[in-house]
Parts: structure tokens; sequence; C-alpha cells
């Protein structure tokens, strides 16, 4: 019997995405029939909280300050730990397919393998190690790489600029002329990033992911042990899934989000009692990171555009259940699907209007950092009961272990978190006390650095002397009390203790940083 | 304006290294592009990916040992300057300085990518003091 893992992420999709975490809008049976036959974490957490860190501990089960990849366009070096190259050794037949993001995108001097391996239309490339022993690229012996739009070498825009020249003016410009985010508006309410996209459906890169995926995927024997990463890179911005598919969410009919403050004076005075990035973000005061659009000031955000992106959003989720849902098909009219192992996740979050704000950045609230994490195990597997709700707080650190052990793998001595817990009662015995997202950027001169432990129903924050911190402030958050994490108890005295107990318990637990600090390459 | 720096020190003397860097059109010897062209005070390198920079050289002083260049006539970057700097520390060791202020701003950090891959370059042709260590 072979074992199979079918790796499942999106990109910067928030746990409200999901039916089955609750979610209303969008349908999602797919990923909410995963749920029902396996384990659903109500409290999954990022390392960091944007994309190139957070996937680098995915494939390393290590911490940002270990793996190294500080922020995006820092790359993760080819001889990084790859739980995909211990898979690979094993005789697992490996591939990613869709949005890696280990290396930078911007490239213009040809530096990073993945945009290599794309210009050069090879499968993967060969490093030889140290044993003079050759392993493929980061453990994948077949990649194809596709990013948000069709700029670029990889993959999917080569594609599209070959097959459909004019679908690659269709998506919206991610980045403008100064290649900073786009800040140009569209959609019916102007919002930035939306874009009506006159694009077929077919043309769509979660089409061409999940085509490529099935195309793999035929390619395989029944025979042979599989690891297969499928990466989506919706629902992450720019919001323009094809014209076609708008009937499904009309945005004149969603309500707002409840992490959206409607009035603003009272927006304004809660951002007010968080750490000084988010007022002065708000107000265009302070751009702190590459990840939003620069020249965007979000208290221009309105009521409706918080609706169209969130309606766009939705409709992007739906399209993912749905070529999830054809993958799923290719497994099951293989006889596979028994035997697979299937993890579904995504790398970060996503404001969709909480608190006025879009996109992402040095913010550690659930809206970027609680994440769907949904494991079915195969169910030939026996010792699993499902399904199974694990309350604790887990990190995404755990992946790797997780795919050693469905692989039947010892864990590798590389990683820094246990495989992801069966059940809660499993959590305390694999060790799952606390989880550590770790936030740095500097953007010219402009440094900001967080540091976040999530233990139990507390979420506490420190800020690092920066830019506009000295080191004194900070948020605590009690989130059974406080789900939008509106009342910051960081000064609260009543809660100096727990506030002391927690910061203790993360510094004594965070990894040293390892070597030198690496340069940024590039903005993403 | 983005502005980035990247360095190296190594275990040669200010004048090897200088003779070795220090000529305009030999560029493609030491840093991660393809070929380079020189005629007058113009510099046109080519990147692998085969784009093309039109540069003016600004200064090429053998005493300071220091090189400066500007990308110009170009429709992204419409404002740049490119420095390096090779600096004795002792008889047979120095340090290289590169660094760069562009616009748009973002364009540093490509530029900084590629510097550093320069510099990694002179790190194993000339080999680091041993009190540097290894990075």
């Amino acid at each position: 019997m072979a074992r199979r893992i079918l790796f499942i992420t999106t990109d910067q999709q928030r746990f409200d995405a999901l039916g089955c975490n609750g979610g209303t809008v969008a349908r999602t049976p797919v990923v909410d029939s995963f749920a029902k036959e396996g384990i659903r974490y109500n409290r999954a957490l990022p390392s960091n909280v944007v994309c190139m860190p957070s996937r680098s501990s995915m494939i390393t089960g290590q911490h940002v300050s270990t793996h190294g990849v500080w922020m995006n366009g820092v790359t993760l070096p080819v001889d990084a730990p790859s739980i995909a190259a211990d898979l690979w050794r094993k005789g697992f037949r490996t591939s990613l397919i869709g949005k890696a993001h280990f290396e930078p995108f911007l490239d213009p001097f040809a530096l990073f393998t993945e945009n290599t391996i794309a210009t050069q239309g090879v499968e993967t490339v060969m490093h030889k190690n140290a044993d003079g022993t050759e392993e493929p690229h980061r453990g994948f012996e077949h990649l194809e790489f596709a990013t948000h739009n069709a700029m670029g070498p990889l993959h999917y825009a080569q594609w599209i600029r070959a097959n459909h020249p004019e679908g690659a003016d269709m998506l919206y410009p991610i980045i403008n002329r100064k290649l900073q985010v786009n800040e140009m508006g569209g959609g019916d309410t102007g919002a930035p990033q939306v874009k009506h996209n006159p694009m077929p459906r077919e043309w769509y890169h979660t089409e061409w992911v999940a085509d490529r995926a099935i195309n793999w995927l035929s390619s395989q024997s029944d025979d042979d042990d599989m690891f297969c990463w499928v990466s989506f890179p919706d629902p992450h911005h720019a919001w323009d899934p094809p014209m076609s598919e708008l009937h499904r969410v009309n945005w004149r009919d969603l309500e707002l989000p409840a992490g959206y403050i409607s009035d603003p004076a009272e927006r304004e005075r809660i951002l007010s009692t968080k750490p000084a990035q988010w007022l002065a973000w708000y107000n265009g005061e302070f751009v702190s990171n590459f990840e939003a659009p620069a020249q965007w000031v979000p208290n221009t955000l309105t009521a409706d555009q918080v609706r169209e992106v969130n309606a766009m959003v939705h409709i992007e989720n739906e399209l993912i259940d749905e070529a999830i849902g054809r993958i799923v098909g290719v497994f099951k009219d293989r006889g596979w699907w028994n035997d697979t192992d299937v993890i579904f996740t995504t790398d970060h979050g996503e404001f969709q209007g909480d608190f006025g704000l879009l996109f992402k950045g040095p913010y550690h609230v659930d809206s970027l950092m609680r994440l769907p994490l949904v494991w079915r195990p195969a169910p030939s597997r026996v010792g699993v009961t499902t399904p199974t709700v694990v309350n604790t707080p887990v990190s995404l650190v755990s992946l790797a272990a997780t795919f050693a052990h469905i692989a039947g793998l010892p864990q590798p001595a590389y990683v820094e978190a246990a495989r992801l817990p069966l059940n809660d009662a499993e959590s305390i015995e694999l060790k799952h006390e606390r989880v550590l997202t770790e936030w740095d950027s500097v953007l010219f001169g402009k440094i900001v650095s967080l540091r976040t432990i999530t233990r139990g129903s507390w979420v506490c924050t420190a800020t690092l002397p920066g830019s506009v911190h000295d080191g004194t402030d900070g948020e605590l958050y009690n989130l059974v009390d406080d789900p939008l994490q509106h009342h910051n108890l960081w000064h609260n005295k009543e809660h100096r203790a727990t506030r002391d107990d927690l910061l203790a318990d993360m510094w004594d637990h965070l990894p040293e940083r390892i070597g030198v600090r690496r340069e940024c390459d590039a903005p993403v | 304006m983005g502005s980035v720096r990247r360095h190296a020190i190594l275990d040669a003397s200010a004048a090897v290294v200088w003779d070795f860097i220090g000529r305009p059109g030999a560029l493609h010897e030491w840093f991660p592009i393809t070929a380079t062209r020189i005629e007058g005070d113009k510099r046109w390198i080519t990147l692998p990916t085969g784009i093309v920079f039109e540069e003016d050289i600004l200064l090429v002083d053998h005493d300071l040992r220091r090189f400066q260049y500007a990308i110009t006539n170009n429709p992204l970057i419409t404002n740049h300057l490119g420095t390096y700097d090779v600096v004795e520390l002792t008889p047979s060791t120095c340090i290289v300085v590169y660094s760069t202020n562009v616009e748009p701003e973002v364009f540093a950090l490509a530029i900084g990518a590629a510097a550093g891959e320069g510099m990694r370059f002179l790190e194993k042709k000339y080999g680091i003091p041993k009190n540097e260590g290894a990075r």
C-alpha cells in the first residue's frame, strides 16, 4: 500500500474563509468534507504573517530565527532542511505545483533557482550535497510555479503569454511602475487591487494550478509513495477572479465583517490603544513593509470597498474549493483516496476590512494569524478518531514533523515542533504548549520587530525597539473575552502578571538567531 | 530613494583587488551579468535576463580606488548612483564596499542582490582573512 500525502495550501486566507470554520458566505464543501473526515484545528498560527518566512517554516519545520528568512525577499538557502527532501530520499515521488515562494520574484539578474527552473523549462535542478550525493531542488523532482499575475518568468506567466497573450493584461497589475504594490482601484467601488477580470475561468491561475497538478498525478504509478504540494496563489490580492464568477457573491448583499469597526471615531480610538505602527499605517503616516500599497492610505477605505473585497475573496475561495474537488476526483478515480492523507492550510491571513485595514503587515491579531488548518488522515490508517476538533493552539512549524510522521519517518532532528496532535489530549503529550510568531521588517531604514506568544486563550506581542517603538509597548488579548482583539490589556495592571509570565515563557523558548542576518534581495 | 550597501573583506591587498575590479569594462568577470561594453564614458551591461542597462561612468579614481556610475536613459530607473570603493585594511587585506542609491527604491534591493553575488565571488577569488571567518 503506497503512502500518499496531498498538501494543499492557499495564500493569505482567513480562518473564517471555510464553511467548516463558521464561514457563511463562500461554499467550500470539499475542504469541509476533509474536516468531517478528519481533524480541524481551531487555532492554527504561522511563524510569520507574510509568505516567504511562513512557507519556509512549513518546509523546514523551523522558526524564523532558525531558518533565517526573516522577511519577504530573503531567500531560503538552497541547502536549508526540507521535509520534501527527506521524503524524496525515502523514495517518495515529490512535486510542488503552484506558488512556492522560497525565493524572491523580482529577479532581473536571474539569481534565484525557482525563476531559473521556469526559464529553462526543466522539471527541477539537482544540487550536490556535502557528501557528494545529489538531490532535487528543495527535494521536489517536479516543480511548476505560479503566482498572482502574468508578470515574470514563472510557468503560469509563460503559459498564459504563450497560449492566451491577451489574458496577461486581463489580470490586475499587482505591481505598479515603481515596482510597488499597486494602489490602483477598480471594480465597482474603486477598492485597491480589485479588478473586473474578463478572463475566461479556464485561463485563471486557480484552474491552471489544478490542471497542472492533475497532469502530474496522471503520470504517477499506483505503487509509488507520493508527496504532492498543490499551492494556490489565491485568495491573496489582487482580487480579480474571472468576471464570469461574480454572480456567486454580490458585494451589495454582504454584511460587513464582524471585525470591521463602522464608526471611524471608535475605529481610531481602538487603533490608538495598540502599538504605534497600527494608527500610523491607518493614517498613511508610516508604511513599514512592501506587502501593502505604499501609496494607499487605509483610512480612505469605505464600507462598500470592504464589502467588494470580501465578495471577491469569497468567490476566489469557492473557485479554489472546486479546483480541489477536481484534484480529489483524480485520487478517487485512481483508487488512491483511502490511502491518502490530506492537509489543507494557508501561509497567513488577511485583514479584509478588520480594523478598517486591508492586506497584512506587522499586526499580530487573528485576522492575520488565525489560519484554516485541516488534516484528513488516510482512512486506511488505524488509530485516528474523526471528526475531531483540536482547540489547542498549534503552529505551522509542526507541518514538517507531521509529514514525516505520515511517511513513517522519525521526527527529523532539524525540526523545532512536534507533529500536529490528533486531539487535544495529545496536544499535551506532544508539548504543544505555545506558538511563537515573529515579525521583522526593514524598509530602507524603517524598522519594525514584533515577537508574539499564543498560549491557551492569550496572545501577547512584544514590540522591539525600532522606528516607531522603544520596546516598552505591546499587545495582550484574552481571546475568549475579546475575540476581536479590541481591548489591549498590555498596560492593564490587573493582567500584569499574566503578561509577564507570557513574555518570560516566550523569551525562554524563542530560538536565537543563527549566524549573520541574511540580506533582503527583493521586495517579495 | 532606495539605498543599499554590500561589502566583502578580502585576503588580498587593495592594489591587487583594485587592479581586478577597477576596470569598468571587466564588470562581467565578477558581477552576475553576461556582457559589458564600453564606449568612452558610456557603458552598457547585459543582464542574464537579457535586460540591458545604459550607464554613465562618472568616476574611475585609481588613487581613491573608487568607481562611480549611474544608470541612465532607462524608462524604469529615474535616478541612480552606484559606487564601490576598495579600502586598504592592512598591507595584505582590504574591504570592498558597494553601495547604490536608486529610484524606484525597490530596485535597490535587486541591485543589492547582484552586488551581494559579486561580493561572494570576490570572497571566493581572494579568500577571507582568517580572523574574519566565513559568513
